[in-house]
This record gives structure tokens, C-alpha cells and sequence, in this order.
């Protein structure tokens, strides 16, 4: 299969196809950011992930709208505050379904799948009311279009570096708060041992929804990031659920670094091997590697030891 | 606790009487051919939901891949139909006379090897139990003897229906693709398309769904059935008691599989074609509705939610499209924070005791005051 390309060529491919998989796994690192949290430190199967990276989507979609209308001379910046506004809107919603579905829940991790499937359901179709059933796509401000000429055979578009910087950012602003901060402590303990910490004074149904927005904030801003490199439709959050599920267990749940590192190979694999066979087949090569991996090793790549 | 001897219990006979009136005697009398032949669809999904029953109600292991066994059970079926549709007289305009037409389209000449035991009836009845049988077991084996449960497994599952839906879609040459295998005909040479075969082929799905109620209900009588529940409590109670917890899940997965597969065999036979949108995440999610409405410890109750959310599907999606994924949501969200036993859960809450005191009431009026708490049987589970 090397055969008809020289050492040069296959070099290049070999990183133009590394670019087109580090531009997948900023967005299975985003999305899968907002899923460690809810899912390795509250233990929440929350399948409406995908809705809330939409909801994002949208937002931006909305604003970039409400920018080009009302305030052209801005438009270029519109990204930052789009990006801002995600975050809230889906952490607020994010917030309300906590109180209103999980809490009752947490008991029960398999009704929770349940609960959050349907939840899902009804928010595509609240998408598909409100905004159509088509794809929307914005419309890139001119600095993100384009791309650098790295040499005569690579280049790599603008719009994926800043995503990737994006990526880079928010992983390190999350690791600031769950590890360094004394909200990101409190987390911490609440997972590990949800009776003492609440013994010494945490407030834990504060901090679960607190945890659980942020989760869900996270998912917004993956969204917002999301519209950079494709378009958005009511099903599009469904089409990375899945996915977005296997890197946060395959890196293990509760670290932060185990899903940076499974979503790095799983994004790796499947654009590299994209290019050798059809893309439907690269997928169905990556995700049974990754299923096989998980049987021989069901914690996962970096498994965090605490005592049951 | 008194361990009831008899196979069913009033109750129980009661709910096994009602079920068979209905679907012998009331739907085939009062519904025309092509409404009956949306109820075979609709009970196809029933014995996926009684194998949920067993595998999550009984067993505490949510599978989100029962789509998988489904739908391998109908492509076995439906390969075996399109194998006898394609015969070299039928498709005398390909290229390559004799095989399947979506071959002859994506430029394959000879029919691939795991096609050839597809021609003999007998080999494709054994694969339809066989494949989803083996493939459950694998996957049961690599999961539960490393102690992997709970949502992990419903992840891991959910990710093998994907993987599946892939791989069909993506491999059109050999599977159909994602139009799957249409143009189903005859069976034997039975022609399974004109009315009357549709009424007889709902009446061979209705026995073998009857023998499928009773081989659940003749599992959850046996000490397995208990030793399901015991598992699903206290784990670690049950395998320090000695037992193998992984073979009894292994058991129950397999068991779920293999019912899946019955149905969808059932399915390419009544509605004619199998396709991957039986397969994937979405459907497979749905099929776990069924027996939550349904009430995920019971049968029968598996049976009818199956009916009732299909019914509902079929009838809403055709006059207001846009509520039915609401109302499926919602039902989702219902069925877990409401009613988490479902249907049957109701019965048993609401009517049952009304019911029992009716006859209690009546009873002890004519036997003038005697012991009236025989009549107050256990409620249905």
C-alpha cells in the first residue's frame, strides 16, 4: 500500500493527515472534557452531551447572525463573545436539567441513560422546531479563512490551528480549575467520598450542579468551536455521542489526562488510516481496536486508584 | 416468603389468558390484513423486549446493543429470502446472473463464501439462533469474566451497535447497503407477499412468541431465575455464595440475543426487508423503551409496551411528525422518574388490589364470612 508514493510524499501525508487528526481531536478533546467531568467525577451517563455541544452551536450561529445585522465593524471579534454566550447558555441548561432530572437520580446510573436519551430526543426536536431541519452553517470572519503555507507540500487552514489553540486553552483553564482550585478541591472530594465531604462542610447538592453546568458549559463551548470546521444540524450532537463516550472511557474515567491521550491515539488512528481505505472503514478499524482494548483492559488507559 | 409451585401464579394466568384472546382471537377478527400486519411488525420487537426482561429486568445488565442481535437475526433471514429471489431465471438481465441484484450493482461476480450456507433453509434456522448466540456469548465472556457491568457495559454495547451500522452501510457490495435487502419474495417457494400469507405468517410469529413467554417465564421460575435477581441485588453476596456471577450473566446475555434474533428473523419475514436503520444506537435505545413501558419485570408487560409504544409511534408519526420525538422523550423521562416499574408496575398498584377486593368482597358474601384473604393473592411482578 506505500508503494506508489516516494519517502517525500509519504511524509506529507503522513502530516497533512497528523494535522487533519489533531483538528478531530481538539473536537473529541472538548467534547469529551465536558463528558469526563460529569461522567468520571459524578459517575452521570449524560447522552444529551451532544444536544448541549449543539445548543452551543447555535448560539453562535445566532450571534454571528445577530452581528453581521447589527454590528458589521465588529464582526470579526463576534467569535469571543459567541463563545462566552454558549458556555452560559448551555451551563444554565445544563444547571436546570440537573435539578430537575438527574438529582433524582444519581442512584440509579442506568435510569439516568434512560432519562437523558429521552432528554436528547426532545431537544433535537426543539432544534428542528426552532431553527429548521437544515444544516446551518456560519459564515467564518476573513483572518480565520485561508491557510499557511508551511512548505511547498504542507499546509495547514488557520480556522483548525486557532481551534486547536482553543483546545489547548480551555483543557488547561479545566485542569487549573478541577486540580488547583479550592472549587475544583471540593470536586474532588465529593467524588472520592461523597459522605465525609459533605461532613466537613461542603455543600455537596451545590457542587454537583455547579460540576454538572460546567459540564455541560464545557459542551456549549465544543459546540461554539465546532461551527469553525462544519455545519450544524438538530442530529448533528447524536452523530458524536458515541465516540465522544469511548475516548472518556478508554482514557479512563476521572483523568484529565487519560482522556487527552485516548482521544490523541483515537483521533490519530482514524484520520491515518482514512487515508489508506474508505472512511467507513477506518472507523469501524478504530473503534473495534479501541472496543478490543477496552476488553483486555476495562479501566481504561490511565485508571485512577481509589479504594472501593 | 412462600415459594409459589405452580407455573403461574392467578395472576400471572390470568394476564397469560388475556394476551392469547387477543392476539388469536380479537386482532385477527377485527383488524383488516394490512393492520395485522403491522402488529407482526410490533410484536417482532416484543421478543426483544421479553430477552431485555430477562437480561435487565431479572438480571440487572442493560444492554444497548440488542439491535445488533436483531438485526443479525433478520439479515440471516433476509439472506436466505434474497438467495431464493435472486435464482438465475429472476436475474437473467445482470451481468452475473444468480446472485443478489446489489452485488450485481457494486460489480461483484461470485457470491462471497459467508453467502453460500444461505441456501438451505435448515443451515439458515440454526444460523439465525447461532450467530447472534455465539457473537453475544463472545462479547459476554470478554466483559463479564474481566467484571465489567453497569453503564460501562450499556457503553460498550452501544459502541458494537455502531460499529455494526458501519460496517453494513459501508460495505454495500455484500450487504445492500444502507437501502439493506429489499425485494424479499417466496420462501421455499411459498410466496410470502399476498394477504393470506401475511395472516399465516402472523400466526406462526404469534406461536413462536407464545413459546418464547413461556420458555422466560419457565426461566424465571427455575433457581436461575432467582439467582438473576440475587445477582442484580448484591453481586458480591452471590459470588461469595459460590456461584459463577459472570456464566449467569453470560447466560442471561446470551438468552436476550438469541430472542432478539427470533424477532428479527420475524421481521424480513413479515414486512418483507431488512435494513442497517433496524440496527444502530437509535433503534436499539427504542427497544429498551419498549420494556421499561412495559414494566421491566414483566413479561407480558414486555409484550404489550412493545405494542402500545409502536401503536403510538405508527399513529402519531403519521397525523403530527413533529410531537412523536417529544412524546418519546417524554416518555423516557416519564418512565424513569415516575413509574419506574411501568405499566405492569401500575396494574399491579392500581388495579390488581381493586380487583382482588371485588372478589374478596364477592367471595365472602357467598361463602357469608369466610376466610376472605385466600382470595388476596400475591400482586403480579
Amino acid at each position: 500500500m506505500f508503494g506508489d508514493y516516494s519517502i517525500g510524499d509519504l511524509g506529507s501525508i503522513f502530516v497533512m493527515q497528523g494535522f487533519a487528526g489533531l483538528i478531530l481531536f481538539s473536537v473529541y478533546v472538548l467534547m469529551a472534557l465536558g463528558l469526563a467531568i460529569i461522567f468520571g467525577q459524578m459517575g452521570v451517563i449524560n447522552m444529551a452531551h451532544g444536544e448541549f455541544m449543539i445548543l452551543g452551536a447555535y448560539v453562535t450561529w445566532l450571534t454571528s447572525n445577530a452581528f453581521q445585522e447589527y454590528l458589521p465593524s465588529l464582526f470579526p471579534g463576534y467569535f469571543f463573545l459567541a463563545m462566552v454566550l454558549a458556555f452560559l447558555a448551555s451551563g444554565a441548561l445544563g444547571m436546570l436539567v440537573e435539578w430537575g432530572l438527574i438529582r433524582h437520580l444519581y442512584k440509579r446510573p442506568l435510569d439516568t441513560l434512560l432519562a437523558t436519551w429521552g432528554l436528547s430526543l426532545i431537544l433535537q426536536q426543539a432544534y428542528r422546531s426552532i431553527f429548521g431541519a437544515r444544516e446551518v452553517g456560519v459564515e467564518l470572519p476573513q483572518w480565520m479563512l485561508g491557510s499557511l503555507k508551511v512548505t511547498d507540500t504542507i499546509e495547514v487552514p488557520i480556522n483548525g490551528v486557532f481551534v486547536m489553540c482553543l483546545t489547548v486553552l480551555i483543557t488547561v483553564v479545566v485542569a487549573y480549575v478541577l486540580y488547583l482550585s479550592r472549587w475544583g478541591r471540593q470536586v474532588r472530594a465529593v467524588v472520592q467520598n461523597r459522605i465525609m465531604a459533605g461532613a466537613v462542610g461542603i455543600n455537596t447538592e451545590k457542587v454537583d450542579r455547579y460540576t454538572f453546568g460546567l459540564g455541560c458549559g464545557i459542551a456549549g463551548v465544543a459546540g461554539s468551536a465546532f461551527t469553525m470546521i462544519g455545519s450544524t444540524g438538530p442530529t448533528s450532537g447524536q452523530l458524536y455521542i458515541v465516540d465522544t463516550f469511548l475516548v472518556v472511557v478508554f482514557g479512563g474515567a476521572a483523568s484529565l489526562l487519560g482522556t487527552i491521550a485516548s482521544a490523541f491515539s483515537i483521533s490519530q488512528t482514524q484520520s491515518t488510516l482514512e487515508f489508506f481505505m474508505s472512511g467507513s472503514m477506518a472507523k469501524v478499524l478504530t473503534l473495534l481496536a479501541v472496543v478490543g482494548i477496552l476488553m483486555l483492559r476495562p479501566q481504561g488507559l490511565f485508571a485512577l486508584k481509589v479504594r472501593k | 416468603m412462600i415459594i409459589n409451585s405452580r407455573f403461574f401464579n392467578r395472576s400471572e394466568l390470568i394476564g397469560f389468558i388475556a394476551l392469547a384472546a387477543l392476539l388469536f382471537v380479537i386482532l385477527p377478527l377485527s383488524l383488516d390484513v394490512f393492520r395485522l400486519n403491522l402488529v407482526a411488525k410490533y410484536l417482532t420487537y416484543a421478543f426483544v423486549a421479553i430477552g431485555l426482561v430477562l437480561c435487565w429486568g431479572y438480571g440487572g445488565i442493560l444492554s444497548l446493543g440488542q439491535g445488533v442481535f436483531f438485526g443479525l437475526g433478520g439479515y440471516c433471514m433476509a439472506m436466505f429470502l434474497k438467495l431464493e429471489a435472486s435464482s438465475v431465471e429472476n436475474t437473467k438481465i445482470q451481468s452475473t446472473p444468480g446472485i443478489p441484484d446489489f452485488m450485481d450493482w457494486n460489480q461483484i461476480t461470485a457470491l462471497p463464501f459467508f453467502w453460500q450456507p444461505f441456501h438451505s433453509l435448515t443451515l439458515t434456522i440454526l444460523l439465525i439462533i447461532l450467530v447472534p448466540g455465539l457473537f453475544a456469548l463472545i462479547i459476554g465472556t470478554a466483559m463479564f469474566k474481566r467484571r465489567v457491568g453497569g453503564t460501562y457495559f450499556a457503553i460498550i454495547t452501544q459502541a458494537v451497535a455502531a460499529i455494526l451500522t458501519i460496517l453494513i452501510v459501508g460495505q454495500q457490495g455484500y450487504t445492500g447497503g444502507i437501502n439493506g435487502m429489499t425485494d424479499l419474495r417466496t420462501l421455499k417457494g411459498w410466496d410470502i407477499r399476498p394477504d393470506h400469507a401475511k395472516v399465516i405468517l402472523y400466526f406462526f410469529e404469534v406461536f413462536l412468541l407464545f413459546g418464547c413467554i413461556l420458555l422466560a417465564q419457565f426461566i424465571r421460575l427455575t433457581k436461575l431465575g432467582r439467582i438473576l435477581v440475587a445477582m442484580r441485588e448484591q453481586e458480591d453476596r452471590v459470588r461469595f455464595s459460590g456461584y459463577s456471577v459472570a456464566n449467569f450473566k453470560i447466560f442471561a446475555f446470551c438468552m436476550a440475543a438469541v430472542f432478539a434474533a427470533i424477532g428479527g428473523a420475524m421481521f424480513a419475514l413479515n414486512v418483507g426487508f431488512m435494513s442497517p436503520s433496524f440496527v444502530g444506537i437509535v433503534p436499539s435505545i427504542e427497544m429498551v423503551i419498549y420494556t421499561a413501558v412495559g414494566g421491566r419485570m414483566s413479561i407480558f408487560g414486555a409484550v404489550w409496551g412493545a405494542m402500545l409504544v409502536n401503536f403510538a409511534k405508527t399513529s402519531l408519526s403519521e397525523s403530527f411528525p413533529q410531537l412523536w420525538l417529544f412524546g418519546l422523550g417524554a416518555l423516557f423521562i416519564a418512565v424513569v422518574l415516575a413509574f419506574p416499574n411501568g405499566l405492569s408496575g401500575l396494574w399491579a398498584d392500581y388495579v390488581q388490589p381493586r380487583i382482588d377486593r371485588l372478589l374478596a368482597s364477592r367471595k365472602s358474601k357467598m361463602s357469608n364470612g369466610a376466610d376472605s384473604s385466600v382470595a388476596a393473592g400475591a400482586p403480579a411482578e
